[in-house]
């Protein structure tokens, strides 16, 4: 089975871009598993539903989405290996920009759009910056000049990646991405893989619920600002 | 000369003759400053706390610099000039072959004509990939004759292809001046400010009505956005290919747009139902069903009744003149 995390800003359009690559996927008959990561709500399970592929929703709730993530993706993967899945992909979203669900030896695609701002790419953590490929969306709405800053401007910070232009609305360049996926590492367990980086931590008062503001409520991991 | 090369120099030195080292790592959240340090002990030293806050492995850091440097030098390298574009026929969508050999070059303008989803975006997708039988309609694009390399995929200083799509909006919040600077700058061309006067100036000359360096892009009329594009393209974009997306109408002189890409020895594919467009063309691809059908090339005829078509087109152009300045058109 292939298996790929696909991880990017909200309203990148990861999911647009994954709807694509399913049906150029399809039209080489293979048999697809979709694990959407979402924190509170979620339906674009229904939207991968309708492709006719097998969908798993995973809602964070009030956990950090990553570390979530990174506690439930192997039985996910072992999940789509006991169905026959060909192909597995992990849709998440980095919220706080220095999360990133990347795992070694697992091609790791990053989804990121030309509307998000010049300065995006560098505040991007290694959820960008490890990324295998990143594909950059929305490229219609922007001037080609635009394009090929904002590309220079990812290149800057993933030098190594794959840089490709999706349009997920009509699907330009899904066809080339596709061809990448069927490069994809092929696995049957993650036992004994590690991430590419490691994820933020915390473990204070307010990882269990303190609401309170206050120095003295303040207990555990904690990190002043230089006022 | 290649990163390894760098490596042992003192920052002092590098950080002059490479200044993108200082924007690389200041794009990662790290500062350096100039100094006898060289560029190994530098990275050696990095404080890893530091870097686990900023969410980079010195490992990776130094493998990303590392294609950086690669990079940017290799833009210094020559570009492989493009003499030839050849297109091999695939099929269509009922799987009939198109049985065409089709060799475009340097300064020809080829029209695309077919109605809404006849395959003119597929056909553009297959030049813009290099295709070589592996997409949908199984065409082949060969570049001076031969299979290219793959760089053409994939990289992002060697695109093969610009393109100039039909919705031309800004986002970003820069003057027209700022703008082209910033994207010649990504490009690291040398004497930055003298292209970019060229670009504004080139923009002006296309533009029905001008507009100065410090406008902001986003208050610009859709005929000047084009008309800077399509100057930015000419001048900085060091694709060979240009892939137009329709030239709109208004606001532009859209036959100084097209010379000026014939002058950069741009090969030119344009999407158009425009008649003026289409005659200016040396060929025109008839796309049905995914397929070409039929090539047709400018005859005589057709060239003359440019000339007529040109007139038309400028009566038009002196009305709408005179509706912007306020007048009636009682008397045409």
């Amino acid at each position: 089975m292939r298996f790929l995390t696909v991880s990017g800003p909200p309203s990148s359009g990861k999911t647009s871009v994954i709807l694509r690559v399913i049906e150029a996927l399809q039209a080489r008959q293979r048999k697809i598993g979709v694990v959407k990561f979402d924190c509170l709500l979620t339906e674009d399970d229904q939207l991968y539903a309708k492709k006719g592929v097998l969908v798993k929703k995973g809602l964070s709730g009030a956990l950090c989405p990553d570390h979530y993530f990174v506690s439930n993706i192997e039985a996910c993967v072992s999940w789509g290996h006991e169905n026959d899945c060909e192909y597995l992909i992990s849709e998440s979203a980095g919220l706080c920009n220095r999360c990133s669900p990347h795992i070694n030896e697992i091609t790791a695609v990053c989804v990121i759009d030309n509307l998000s701002g010049i300065n995006t790419p560098r505040k991007i953590g290694p959820m960008l910056k490890s990324a295998d490929i990143v594909v950059i969306t929305k490229g219609d709405i922007v001037s080609q000049a635009e394009r090929e800053v904002f590309a220079s401007r990812v290149k800057q910070v993933n030098p190594g990646a794959i840089i490709m232009n999706i349009n997920g609305i009509t699907g330009q360049g899904a066809f080339e991405l596709t061809s990448l996926f069927e490069d994809a590492s092929d696995i049957e367990t993650l036992k004994g893989k590690t991430l590419r980086f490691s994820m933020p931590s915390a473990l204070c008062s307010y990882c269990l619920g303190e609401t309170r503001i206050g120095e003295e409520y303040q207990t555990g991991n904690i990190r002043k600002m230089d006022i | 000369m290649n990163y390894y090369d760098l490596l042992p120099r003192p920052l002092s030195e590098l950080l002059e003759e490479h200044p993108y080292i200082v924007d690389f790592l200041s794009s990662f959240g790290l500062e350096v400053e100039a100094g006898p340090t060289t560029l190994q002990g530098y990275l050696e030293n990095l404080d890893l706390d530091l870097l686990e806050d900023l969410g980079v492995g010195a490992e990776q850091l130094q493998q990303s610099l590392h294609d950086f440097i690669n990079g940017m030098l290799a833009l210094d390298d020559p570009l492989d000039k493009v003499n030839s574009l050849t297109l091999i026929g695939g099929f269509d969508k009922s799987g009939t072959a198109e049985n065409l050999e089709l060799t475009l070059k340097p300064g020809e303008i080829i029209c695309i004509v077919g109605p809404t989803g006849s395959g003119k975006s597929r056909l553009l997708a297959d030049i813009e990939w290099v295709a070589q039988g592996d997409t949908p309609t199984g065409r082949k694009i060969l570049i001076n004759g031969e299979v290219p390399d793959s760089k053409w995929r994939f990289s992002t200083e060697h695109k093969l292809v610009a393109q100039l799509s039909q919705n031309m909006n800004f986002v970003m919040d820069l003057s027209a001046e700022e703008f082209v600077r910033m994207h010649a700058e990504s490009r690291l061309v040398t004497e930055p400010e003298k292209k970019v006067e060229m670009i504004l100036k080139q923009a002006n000359e296309l533009a029905g009505e001008t507009f100065l360096p410090d406008t902001p892009v986003t208050s610009l009329s859709g005929g000047q956005s084009r008309a800077l594009m399509i100057a930015d393209m000419a001048c900085l974009s060091k694709s060979p290919i240009v892939l137009i997306d329709e030239i709109e109408n208004a606001g532009i002189d859209r036959k100084k747009a097209l010379d000026l890409l014939m002058r950069e020895e741009k090969i030119v594919l344009m999407a158009t139902h425009d008649p003026i467009l289409a005659l200016m063309g040396d060929k025109r691809l008839v796309i049905k069903n995914g397929g070409i059908a039929r090539i047709i090339e400018a005859s005589d005829a057709e060239r003359k009744n440019l000339i007529a078509l040109e007139e038309l087109d400028n009566q038009l152009l002196a009305l709408r003149n005179r509706i912007r300045s306020g007048e009636t058109l009682e008397n045409i």
